[in-house]
């Protein structure tokens, strides 16, 4: 059993190490601007909104589009119903009198399929998509297009923020989020990114022209449309100045569903594009994201499998001495002595864990906030990630291996509490 | 465009990897030596205290049992066999453990025999328990067995525990099993009064048995007066 955990902690504290020799390598080279800018030219981008049941938050989104600093006059939007059962269309036929944005309508199919509609009528150079709960900063579109100078470049992911957290679970997101900006900027310099997400990753059109459209990829087409693109050496950036604001899970409930669409979705794309794995001419989306990946889940069920050993061995032992000497005396009469303080190497080992992914969202706050900023969130993180990601990674691979798909309508439905057809 | 795969990366995380755990195991067997001589160090001044007893009983001759020290059984012991017990557990060096745990065995003996000398000559009022345990794998009951007598010997500080692992390879213990015929399937044993008790006792019965012995002590320390008399 202890062999197995230290192969994992092993590869854990790898991934760490991998993460950070890049950084010390490349840290020069992480562009973070803090003033607006003027782009050479500016292509046509078409920005395509798929909605389902947003009535609350599609205004925020929309207005934040068209409040962003390129030409008006170069960006269209397009808004897809994807057969709302809300009040959206109420809300989005206020827009329909602006020249630059079109509504289309569509019989729900599932997020896919309402980008793909919008591809459709796309007639940009450059295309992207933005999520009806995201809203954007002004300056992230131009940001974005300087990547695109690198005539490489096919797409590029911006940074996600957490959009004001009120509690504890969307505190704990924003810190994951913070660290998240760190990984992506890493992978984006190694080459590695594994997923464009939803919101606002601009790719250019060519890619659609050549690989097709988005695939259903079991509700997480942004990262099937990755790692299609990696299997056809497209390139993809990050850019960590482009802010994404986005509303997160309120509650250990809906959390939950999103994650276990996540790592579901990351399972089964890894295993749909296992012919990636370990193949040279992949480069490190081979050698490190895809396996590093399937490491994370698989380290964190033994090590939970660890914890829960030795929690109920603790219990087991707290219940004798309850049961020998009574409820007062088992927890009043012990005192301290640094002897018994644990000092195998496997407390060194996850000391030294714990402080490279403290570590790493440091940075990545760094680069948001331009400062080291250590908050509560770090702590929310820690303890609410240790305890509830076992069960969602448990799940997605118990789902994986049935091919139980979840679905991103049924999430939105049970999110706003309407009843679900099963 | 193909990407170039870079394989120096990889054999550089890898070593620095190593270095890492390596110097997670460095740190802790830096603890775990530092704890293995403390042990060794309380182990050393346990050692003087029986010699310096020892010493002393024999002057009794000539001195009176008022300078004979009270507590013969220091504290120290009971905290050096909690300590030996946890390292068996969770340190690595088992051999260097193992001789301490022996060491500490035959301690406890000389201090058994020295302390029972003591109080039946000069009237000290102490009871002793010989407790004989194996592991938690062949032995269920001996955790809860284990509890029951410290709690019990916070209650009464006269009362003298003297744990002894069954499988301690050291003769003195092999003979006093051999003495109170403990078999290795009727653990855990408590020896009080000479009498042997085999499975859990719990706290209620060892508590009659204790006062029971302080009785005891305290009839066998007036009659010798009452003779003088």
């Amino acid at each position: 059993m202890y062999g197995i955990i230290y192969v994992f902690i092993f590869l854990s504290v790898y991934v760490q190490v991998f993460f950070l020799v890049t950084f010390l390598e490349k840290k020069k080279q992480i562009l973070v601007r803090t003033k607006p800018i003027e782009l050479k030219e500016y292509p046509g981008v078409t920005i395509i909104i798929p909605c389902y049941g947003a009535e609350k938050t599609i205004t925020g989104t929309i207005i934040s589009l068209l409040d962003l600093d390129y030409p008006k006059d170069k960006l269209k939007l397009i808004i897809v119903d994807d057969g709302s059962k809300d009040n959206l269309l109420e809300v989005i036929e206020k827009f329909k009198e602006n020249e630059n944005i079109k509504i289309l309508h569509k019989k729900n199919g599932g997020k896919y399929t309402a980008v793909n509609m919008g591809l459709e009528v796309t007639e940009t150079p450059f295309v992207g998509c933005l999520d009806p709960d995201s809203f954007v900063d002004s300056q992230a579109l131009k940001r974005i297009m300087t990547y695109f100078y690198d005539e490489e470049t096919m797409a590029v992911a911006p940074s996600m923020i957490v959009s004001k957290p009120k509690n504890i679970i969307q505190g704990a997101q924003k810190a994951e989020y913070d660290m998240a900006v760190y990984n992506k900027k890493m992978l984006a310099f190694l080459g590695g990114i594994h997923v464009t997400p939803g919101p606002f990753s601009i790719f250019r059109k060519k890619v659609f022209d050549d690989l097709g459209p988005f695939r259903h990829a079991h509700n997480t087409e942004d990262q099937e449309i990755a790692l299609r693109m990696h299997e056809n050496h497209y390139k993809i950036e990050h850019c960590p100045d482009a802010y994404v604001y986005t509303v997160v899970p309120n509650t250990v409930k809906t959390l939950y569903r999103q994650r276990l669409r996540w790592i579901y979705g990351f399972i089964r794309n890894a295993l749909d594009y296992r012919r990636l794995f370990f193949k040279k001419k992949y480069g490190h989306i081979a050698f490190f994201t895809l396996p590093s990946g399937m490491i994370s889940i698989l380290s964190v069920i033994f090590l939970f499998s660890m914890i829960c050993f030795n929690f109920i061995n603790f219990i087991i032992h707290k219940i004798t001495l309850i049961s020998v000497v009574g409820l007062h005396n088992a927890f009043f009469n012990s005192h301290f002595d640094f002897f018994f303080f644990n000092t195998k190497t496997i407390v060194f080992i996850s000391i030294i864990l714990y402080t490279s992914v403290i570590f790493s969202l440091l940075i990545g706050r760094r680069m948001l906030e331009g400062k080291f900023r250590v908050s509560f969130d770090i702590f929310y993180f820690m303890i609410i990630y240790s305890i509830i990601s076992p069960f969602w990674i448990l799940k997605a691979i118990f789902n994986a291996t049935r091919s139980k798909e979840s679905s991103w309508t049924r999430e939105i439905d049970k999110r706003e509490g309407k009843t679900v057809p099963q | 465009m193909q990407k170039q795969f870079d394989w120096k990366r990889y054999v550089i995380v890898f070593f620095i990897t190593v270095f890492l755990f390596l110097t997670a195991l460095y740190v802790s067997n830096y603890f775990s030596n530092k704890k293995l001589d403390q042990l060794k160090s309380i182990q050393d001044n346990i050692s003087i205290d029986v010699l310096s007893s020892e010493t002393q009983y024999s002057l009794l001759s000539e001195l009176s049992c008022k300078n004979v020290s009270d507590s013969v059984l220091s504290s120290e012991l009971t905290d050096l066999g909690n300590k030996l017990e946890w390292s068996d557990q969770n340190l690595g060096n088992t051999t260097e453990v193992d001789y301490l745990k022996n060491y500490y065995s035959l301690l406890e003996i000389k201090d058994y025999l020295l302390a029972k000398k003591i109080s039946s000559t000069c009237g000290v009022k102490s009871a002793f328990i010989l407790y004989f345990y194996t592991t938690a794998q062949n032995c269920s009951e001996c955790e809860k067995q284990g509890i029951a007598l410290s709690s019990l010997r916070q209650k009464y500080p006269e009362l003298k525990v003297y744990s002894f692992d069954f499988n301690t390879n050291l003769s003195a213990v092999k003979a006093m099993l051999a003495i109170y015929k403990i078999k290795d399937t009727a653990l855990p044993a408590v020896v009080i009064n000479d009498e042997l008790l085999t499975g859990f006792q719990g706290i209620d019965s060892l508590d009659t048995k204790i006062n029971d012995s302080f009785k005891l002590q305290t009839l066998q320390t007036l009659v010798p007066k009452t003779g003088k008399k």
